[in-house]
């Protein structure tokens, strides 16, 4: 079906624009039954979200304003790869703008998923999902969502600018519509050689009616998707001339060094600023609702100043808070039976008469994000409003931020997305806005809110710490015939969305421990909400990369018990999940599963599906009195339609690596009531040295793309697990890997 | 008054002898090429060469800068060393926040030794990458060092 074009936004933005065709496309505000039939049939399971517009001017380029935010994933080349396969343009004269924050940009598409965890749900149950959608969806970059949900929207966003540039051409020809074709931003009429440029169509195009329903071509014709396009944004990311948010530059700007109660929920209790106040280029000292903030000329200056400022804090209640106490608590909590949120068949009545009973319990730490580029906002404050420059995964939020902040309508937030050095989930926070907007108030002057690495590294939204408790029946076959697995954990949920906690368990607690591709009949997953002081977020793949952990490694486990090969075992729970299974058998044969390896060596494996793509993954390992080496990591992929082969194979790639440094590194401790961890010397990060030798290999597929961003990290943790098993024996039941003893 | 030489220019600024160079460049001089990680000498974000040696721009300070520095923007004019060609051929970056700092690590191992061996690019290639290209600049390095 067409997205649905809207003529208002055509208007309202084509009057700004002297020429030039200028399209908005938007999600209608109710979708009928036949058309969310046929995007049932695409695999998204829901309408065209997407929001964008592009623009062609009369010198033929073709601006694209892309909603997404590019920190890394490769959007602001994928999503023009989309739009430009079906307009037919040059591609070298594509342009690329972050759109503003405007409700027309919401990622519908995201909050469907994550309310039907991607499941088809009944007519009214999808009707009530889809209003929800519309009052609480944002403005995001997350969930893997990106080409998902654009992938039909903006091909039909294009596809309607082409038939009004064929239509007008036609015109201008004085011959049917049909006889014209698009080349390479031309319109041509070869019966009679002529030709019209799409600048030069785009005044007159723009007056027509946008094509409801323009046809699409079909994957056979495709000539953009499916290629390795190189990144639009790469050449200023290696000469130095992306500007981050830490990069924007304003006219008499100043520079601010946050700190915050290092006890979370604490306050500000005194500070001294006299002497602070004399250091040069010292502008103000200002107290903020989270904190206090020297503003100076330089980032320098004002962290020194701060450093000397040494503010004092009332810890509040929860000084008393450990790594300790929460493991216990959660530990306890496994006893429950806590809210379900899945169950098939009887699995108490399965595992008492199984002929074998295997359990665990699993424990994973907080983890932080660590992007690379601190956090930091910019805020400037006008007669005429807020303009805010922030790397920000939620131009939405932003803006109701810095409205709040600065107690102004939203209306009068402008948000400027730079480029994200790095985002993982951190910057799906507003936190920073809030705090600029205050501080540019403060002292009258546009102000760079920059935290030190100290500050990012202990005031994160952290994954929750979790403990699991897993129980699996297995008969006198060794077959699996029941499974019950309790998560105790911290709800993300009920912080940033309490509603969608009342009717049900918290998705991102259980989502992986949930819709498991093997086949049990009997299986109740199950979550026990615990909350601490510690705030808790989406970090990148979010509930996924603690329960691919779980699960991977308990499968390991029964196959063991069952006296059964780890790739057997599962082969045999996936006869009916063909998908799955093609993706763990290429895994394992790329990576030579079974082939003899030297003593200290072995291969671990492990498949997951997360945000709609397939990963298996087979690690393989070093054990010695040095500790662990991972030597290689084959991962195995089916995400569906590949829109950029060499952008996923990137993101696969760096997926890897973000969950090995998990894996072998990641452990937020609490010590009083706050993070023990501070720099990367503390929590540490893979560097070159430790990474394996990666292979990735990709299923070629006819299915809904599926997510690239994320997928990769949840199998990681598991293969690593399972190898070092392999090779010593030895089952990991917590992680990090670094410092636990390795020998049997 | 400290006395530099950036990228070519000579540059005189008014700032604490103990001012790191990182802040001189960033704030100062508005190079914003050369990226704050942590501060500390823990990450390479900020890595400049000062003479031919890759130094990590935020333990240096301004008034112990000796010799000529060179940030990412002065590394060449239109993106054409071959560091910066084989990461564009190869794709390196992702969020490209590090990759500043990664390139002009890279640049000063090439510069004092053309063909390393990987044990020695391991040990000049110390730079955190939260995206975790490091799998492209291995490449990149092994194509280089055969070049
Ligand atoms: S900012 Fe200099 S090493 Fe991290
Ligand atoms: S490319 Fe993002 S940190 Fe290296």
């Amino acid at each position: 079906m067409a997205a649905r074009l809207d003529r208002r936004a055509v208007l309202k933005l084509g009057a700004g624009s002297a020429a030039g065709l200028v399209l908005g496309f938007h999600l209608p505000a109710r979708l009928g039954a036949q058309e969310i039939a046929e995007n049932g049939a695409q695999g998204n399971g829901f309408g065209p979200f997407l929001n964008a517009w592009l623009r062609i001017s009369p010198d033929e380029t073709v601006t694209l304003v892309i909603d997404r935010s590019e920190m890394g994933q490769g959007v602001y080349t994928s999503l023009p790869m989309l739009l430009a396969e079906e307009l037919g343009c040059d591609w070298r004269r594509i342009r690329v703008v972050a759109a503003p924050a405007d409700p027309i940009y919401r990622n519908l598409f995201l909050v469907h998923e994550l309310l039907t965890k991607g499941e088809d749900i009944g007519d009214a149950a999808d009707w009530f999902v889809r209003r929800l959608s519309r009052v609480v969806g944002q403005q995001v970059t997350g969930g893997s969502s990106s080409v998902r949900g654009a992938f039909k929207p903006l091909r039909t966003a294009g596809a309607a600018a082409r038939e009004m540039l064929v239509t007008t051409a036609a015109r201008r020809f004085g011959v049917a519509r049909e006889e014209c074709t698009v080349e390479a931003g031309e319109v041509r009429h070869a019966p009679s050689e002529r030709k019209l440029s799409f600048g030069a169509l785009a005044a007159e195009a723009a007056l027509l009616e946008p094509p409801r329903r323009p046809p699409l071509k079909p994957a056979s014709a495709w000539r953009l998707i499916g290629k390795s396009v190189p990144r639009l944004d790469l050449p200023s990311k290696i000469d130095g001339s992306a500007i981050f948010g830490i990069d924007v530059r304003l006219p008499d700007m100043l520079f601010a060094a946050i700190a915050m109660p290092p006890v979370f929920g604490g306050k500000l209790k005194r500070y001294d600023s006299t002497a602070v106040l004399k250091r040069r280029g010292v502008s103000a000292v200002v107290p903020l609702p989270d904190g206090v903030a020297v503003v100076a000329d330089n980032t320098w200056r004002a962290q020194a100043a701060l450093a000397e400022l040494a503010p004092e804090w009332d810890d509040g209640g929860n000084a008393a808070v450990s790594s300790e106490t929460i493991e216990a608590t959660l530990r306890d909590a496994l006893a429950g039976s806590g809210r379900t949120a899945e169950a098939a068949g009887d699995p108490a009545k399965e595992l008492s008469g199984a002929a074998r009973r295997v359990s665990a319990d699993y424990e994973l730490p907080y983890l932080a994000h660590a992007t690379m580029e601190p956090m930091n906002a910019t805020a400037r404050i006008g007669a005429d409003g807020i303009d805010i420059w922030i790397p920000t995964q939620v131009q939405e939020a932003v803006q109701k931020a810095a409205a709040e902040a600065a107690d102004i309508s939203t209306a009068k937030v402008r948000v400027h997305t730079t480029y994200l050095g790095g985002g993982f989930g951190r910057r799906l926070e507003a936190d920073l806005a809030a705090q600029a907007v205050r501080l540019a108030k403060a002292v009258g002057k546009p102000v760079q809110a920059i935290w030190s690495r100290e500050e990012d590294t202990t005031h994160d939204f952290y994954r929750p710490a979790t403990a699991a408790r897993l129980e699996a029946g297995l008969d006198a076959e060794g077959r699996l015939v029941a499974w019950r697995q309790t998560n105790a954990c911290p709800s993300i949920m009920a912080r940033v969305f309490p509603a969608a906690t009342w009717l049900e368990v918290d998705q991102t607690a259980v989502e992986g421990a949930t819709r498991m591709p093997y086949a049990i009949a009997n299986r109740r997953i199950a979550h026990v909400q615990r909350d601490f002081h510690v705030p808790v977020g989406f970090w990148r793949s979010v509930g996924h990369s603690q329960n691919a952990f779980f699960k991977e490694s308990f499968v390991d486990e029964l196959a063991a018990a069952a006296g059964t090969d780890p790739l057997a075992f599962r082969r045999r729970l996936l006869a009916q999940a063909p998908r799955d299974l093609a993706v763990l058998e290429l895994a394992a044969e790329k990576a030579g599963w079974g082939d003899a390896l030297p003593p200290g060596r072995g291969r671990g494996i492990a498949l997951h599906t997360s945000f709609g793509s397939i990963v298996a993954q087979v690690a393989e390992v070093t054990v010695s009195a040095d500790g662990v080496s991972v030597e290689r990591i084959v991962a195995a992929v089916d995400c569906g339609i590949v829109v950029n082969p060499d952008t996923l194979r990137a993101q696969i790639e760096g997926g890897i690596v973000f969950g090995l440094t998990a894996a072998l590194y990641g452990r937020i401790s609490i010590e009083k009531g706050r993070v023990a961890e501070r720099h990367f010397d503390d929590y540490p990060m893979v560097r070159l040295g430790e990474t394996p030798e990666i292979e990735v290999h990709v299923i070629a597929s006819d299915q809904a793309p599926g997510g690239a961003g994320e997928p990769a990290v949840p199998p990681v943790a598991p293969a690593i697990a399972n190898a070092i098993y392999a090779a010593t024996g030895k089952r990991l039941r917590r992680l990090p890997v670094a410092g636990q003893p390795l020998t049997t | 008054m400290a006395k530099l030489v950036v990228n070519g220019q000579p540059q005189a600024v008014d700032v604490e002898d103990e001012m790191p160079l990182l802040w001189v460049l960033r704030d100062t001089l508005g190079l914003t090429g050369t990226k704050y990680g942590c501060g500390l000498g823990q990450c390479g974000a900020c890595t400049v060469m000062i003479g031919k040696d890759a130094v990590r721009a935020c333990t240096v300070t301004v008034g112990d800068v000796a010799g000529p520095v060179t940030t990412i923007e002065g590394l060449s004019p239109d993106r054409s060393h071959h560091v910066q060609q084989a990461w564009l051929a190869l794709q390196v970056p992702q969020c490209g926040y590090c990759q500043p700092g990664f390139i002009m690590a890279a640049a000063a191992l090439f510069q004092r030794s053309p063909k390393p061996t990987e044990a020695e690019a391991i040990e000049a290639l110390t730079n955190i990458c939260r995206c975790g290209t490091y799998a492209r600049i291995r490449q990149a390095v092994r194509i280089l060092a055969k070049a």
